[in-house]
């Protein structure tokens, strides 16, 4: 069993409003491969991770805006080399994260 | 009522059933969504034509439990750009028979479980054969290992243990194993019940080339003692050969961790080889 789809599937029958981002492409690099996929709850929230934690909290204010809105966004991340506090993966990969309401 | 894409993705989670979500992310209709199953679709990217070129890509995907982005042209179109659709196939879990309900098996059993596949465990005797045993385990089955085998479902990603180390049960059973499509057939034994097995295989008319199918002695060389040293020993061979990697220590190598494509992924050695072969092309000039 997939425990995000399980949450998720648990969150909207609670009838809160529910945002996946899942990984789509990984360059390079990566610690999770495509598929992979992270969850967040209106009230939130959060099941499962799209990276090795370097770029869950940009996900995460990233899937609420999303909640909010609508709106689906596809999101790329890389490496974080000179902006010390910008959002990127140490690794040297770069991932590229589809975020989307659940409404279907 | 209208049953949701959803509940439908959930539903065959839980049923074990094969399922692709395909989602539009990129181009007209980003965020459109169909659920294909091997008989039905849920939902829509947009139009009919699309709809027809994504199920189509999405059963082909799903039939080689593969996950990865296609391309298409507005209405479906081949060979264009437009619309950039993400499918992700959610295949059963692969399946792991272990033969032999010793104590390895055991340890097997488990490091099977914590890597995702449905675990049988097989013997033909029932004092061994037992819950109490194999707690982790999906099914026990009490029979002879090759009978069973022969009846079993197989395919490419499935992974086969023998474990028994007597010949008595060993030979029949890879002999079974070699006309299935396994991905990965291991069998235990020391040095001395391998090179016997070998002989016995051989004797059985076993060829060279079926017999470098099975992993044997099973297990990456990392000096396993315990029956949970020699699991980790084997979980690593399976993985090892599903990648195509050799097993080698990573602060011992160069280059990337990860293989792009996963699942046909060139070898560290292949790598360095070919690196070799750049650096030694670059002196020459």
């Amino acid at each position: 069993m997939n425990p995000v789809v399980d949450k998720v599937a648990k969150w909207r029958e609670e009838d809160k409003k529910v945002a996946m981002a899942t990984v789509v492409k990984v360059e390079r690099s990566g610690p999770l491969g495509p598929g992979t996929s992270m969850a967040v709850s209106e009230d939130g929230q959060v099941a499962g991770s799209v990276s090795g934690g370097c770029v869950e909290p940009a996900v995460y204010e990233e899937a609420m805006e999303a909640i909010e809105s609508g709106r689906p966004k596809l999101l790329t991340y890389g490496i974080s080399d000179d902006e010390a506090f910008g959002v990127g993966l140490t690794c040297g990969g770069i991932v590229h994260i589809f975020v989307e309401r659940v409404d279907w | 009522m209208v049953v949701s894409i959803l509940e439908r993705w959930h539903a065959a989670l839980v049923g074990q059933s094969p399922v692709a979500i395909a989602t539009v992310i990129q181009g007209p209709g980003t965020g459109g969504k169909v659920l294909v199953s091997p008989e039905d679709h849920v939902g829509s990217a947009g139009n009919e034509d699309l709809d027809r070129a994504i199920i189509e890509g999405a059963r082909a995907m799903l039939e080689g439990g593969k996950t990865g982005t296609a391309h298409y042209g507005p209405r479906g179109q081949r060979r264009m750009e437009d619309v950039a659709v993400f499918i992700q196939s959610f295949a059963p879990p692969p399946k792991m028979y272990v033969f032999g309900a010793i104590d390895f098996a055991s340890a097997v059993a488990r490091i099977g479980k914590f890597m995702g596949y449905r675990v049988t465990v097989c013997d033909a005797r029932a004092v061994f054969a037992t819950r109490d045993r194999f707690p982790s385990a999906d099914e026990i089955v009490v029979a002879w290992p090759d009978e069973f085998l022969k009846t079993a479902e197989v395919d490419k990603r499935t992974v086969i243990c023998v474990l028994t180390h007597d010949p008595k049960f060993d030979v029949p059973v890879l002999k079974a194993a070699l006309e299935t499509p396994a991905g990965y057939i291991g069998a235990m034994g020391s040095r001395r019940t391998h090179d016997n097995r070998t002989a016995r295989l051989k004797e059985e008319g076993i060829t060279d080339e079926e017999l470098a199918r099975i992993s044997s002695p099973v297990g990456l060389d990392i000096g396993s003692r315990t029956p949970e040293e020699t699991a980790v020993a084997i979980a690593g061979e399976i993985i090892a050969q599903r990648t195509g990697h050799s097993g080698g220590r990573l602060a011992e190598r160069s280059g990337p961790i990860h293989a792009q494509e996963p699942d046909t992924a060139t070898s560290p050695d292949a790598r360095d080889a070919e690196r070799s072969a750049a650096e030694a092309a670059v002196r020459e000039r």
